[in-house]
């Protein structure tokens, strides 16, 4: 082999960078999210797994609606139970705590949606 | 032809991947963990395997392709980057090469006008597409590691943030997404629009592009058409680096193990095919070396050392007799020998 001196440095290197997850990682896990669950309902909006996918199309479309084009506050679910279409006055009547359930998922996909750039933060405890 | 057979096979796979995934039962676990291992254990060992067999091959010869003006006189001025003479140089031809691409930069294009005339331009749109191509395909891979990360590194965070600068929709359209559909976009037509290129294409050139166009189209459709579920993505992803088997497969879109088995055959051709580039950029030997043939005397490492040099004086030496008999010409006449000049005389 020739070029030792530079060829296995280099290698070593690459090695090192394209196994980066491995040993960033390496001994555990991490913490999983565990949403909190709101205990004063049974349905959200839209069936769990469609909110666990879409959730941020819908409240985009909230907003546009709402905001830009006049459109109604009040929703209705499948089987006829009225919400507001709201994040704070909506979503959050029933998930109170952004800490505890918005950002349990948002922090472990190191998502930052821009939401409370407008809204104001609801003060948490803790 | 060449592009209909390439676009075929990855059209397959990807019908392999969702058919496997929807029938096969434990088809989630093979596409999902079992075979993405064995392709990264497969990139790992095959890629280190054919540096080690690069570095194992001896270039015995300076060949620097030279760009410019070489060293020479003081009065003449070197071009020290395209034509370099030192280390110093040779690391600033590197730099530009691996980080901006230069020789696609100084790529010309040669066209025949009335007269006939022969016209030469720059032509610069290769270097361009090429380089939002690459750039893109970087940052897109380093924003995955969110998947393969947890706590995620502030790199990641950072590339998220200046991706979905724009905040166009939910969730925010990143930039690197729309340049790398457009560049492998026109790669692609590149090679089939212009017939000299048409001409020379290969489907080991079709074939990645198919195959990372797919991997690029299922990705924008998970995010922004199909949505899937990321948390139990990122469990399977996370799991897979972290040894943890435990996620919830069944919850997990087929079209996510479509973009992973298209990723899991990328990584596995990659060794073996022109991709490699990525290594062999910085081994190829027209770019790495110093153009110094006329200062150091290199030598080759498999002369036998027991062969001495020699001399054309003493080849000479050896063959004077037989070359002055051929009428070849001597730089050292033959001694005259008495012996021989009396008898001539005698005759």
């Amino acid at each position: 082999m020739y070029d030792k001196d530079k060829i296995i440095p280099g290698l070593i290197v690459f090695v090192g960078l394209v196994t980066f997850p491995l040993w960033y990682g390496f001994g555990g896990g991490g913490k999983l999210p565990v949403p909190e669950k709101p205990t004063n309902s049974k349905e959200c909006v839209m069936p769990t797994a469609e909110m666990r996918t879409s959730h941020m199309v819908m409240l985009n479309q909230w907003r546009d609606d709402i905001v830009r084009m006049g459109g109604a506050r009040l929703g209705q679910t499948a089987d006829g139970t009225q919400y507001i279409r709201s994040l704070q006055k909506g979503c959050m009547k029933c998930h109170t705590s952004k800490k505890k359930f918005c950002d349990e998922c948002h922090t472990y996909a190191a998502v930052n949606p821009y939401c409370w750039d407008c809204h104001i933060q609801p003060k948490e405890a803790n | 032809m060449r592009v209909l057979y390439s676009l075929a096979i990855v059209l397959a796979l990807m019908l392999l991947a969702y058919t496997g995934v929807e029938v096969l039962p434990g088809g989630r676990t093979l596409f999902g963990v079992v075979l993405p291992w064995l392709a990264f254990v497969t990139f790992l060992f095959f890629f280190v395997a054919k540096i080690v067999d690069w570095a194992k091959s001896p270039v015995p010869f300076r060949i620097p392709t030279t760009c410019g003006q070489e060293n020479s006189l003081p009065w003449i001025k070197q071009n020290k980057l395209d034509c370099p003479s030192t280390t110093a140089g040779v690391w600033g031809r590197m730099f530009l090469e691996i980080f901006l691409f230069r020789s696609l930069f100084r790529n010309t294009r040669a066209e025949i006008h009335e007269g006939p005339k022969l016209v030469y331009g720059s032509s610069k749109y290769l270097w361009l597409f090429g380089l939002m191509f690459h750039y893109s395909f970087l940052v897109i891979v380093l924003r995955h590691m969110r998947l393969f990360t947890n706590p995620v590194p502030f790199f990641v965070h950072a590339l998220e943030f200046g991706d979905g600068f724009l905040q166009v929709g939910a969730p925010p359209i990143y930039i690197t997404d729309l340049v790398f559909l457009g560049a492998v976009t026109f790669l692609f037509l590149r090679r089939v629009v212009l017939p000299a290129i048409r001409y020379i294409s290969l489907p080991a050139d079709y074939f990645p592009l198919f195959l990372i166009f797919g991997i690029g189209l299922t990705g924008v459709a998970m995010r922004y058409f199909f949505r899937v579920d990321v948390i139990s993505i990122k469990t399977l992803t996370h799991g897979l680096v972290t040894f943890q088997f435990s996620a919830p497969l069944e919850s997990i879109s087929s079209l996510f193990f479509v973009h992973l088995f298209l990723v899991t055959t990328l990584m596995a051709y990659f060794p073996f095919s022109k991709l490699m580039h990525l290594g062999g950029v910085f081994l190829s030997p027209t770019r790495n070396m110093a153009n110094n043939s006329r200062m150091v005397r290199h030598i080759n490492p498999w002369n036998d050392p027991s062969i001495k040099p020699h001399s054309y004086a003493a080849y000479e030496d050896d063959f004077r007799e037989f070359m002055v008999e051929a009428g070849l010409p001597v730089e050292k006449e033959l001694e005259p020998k008495a012996d021989e000049n009396a008898p001539a005389a005698s005759e």
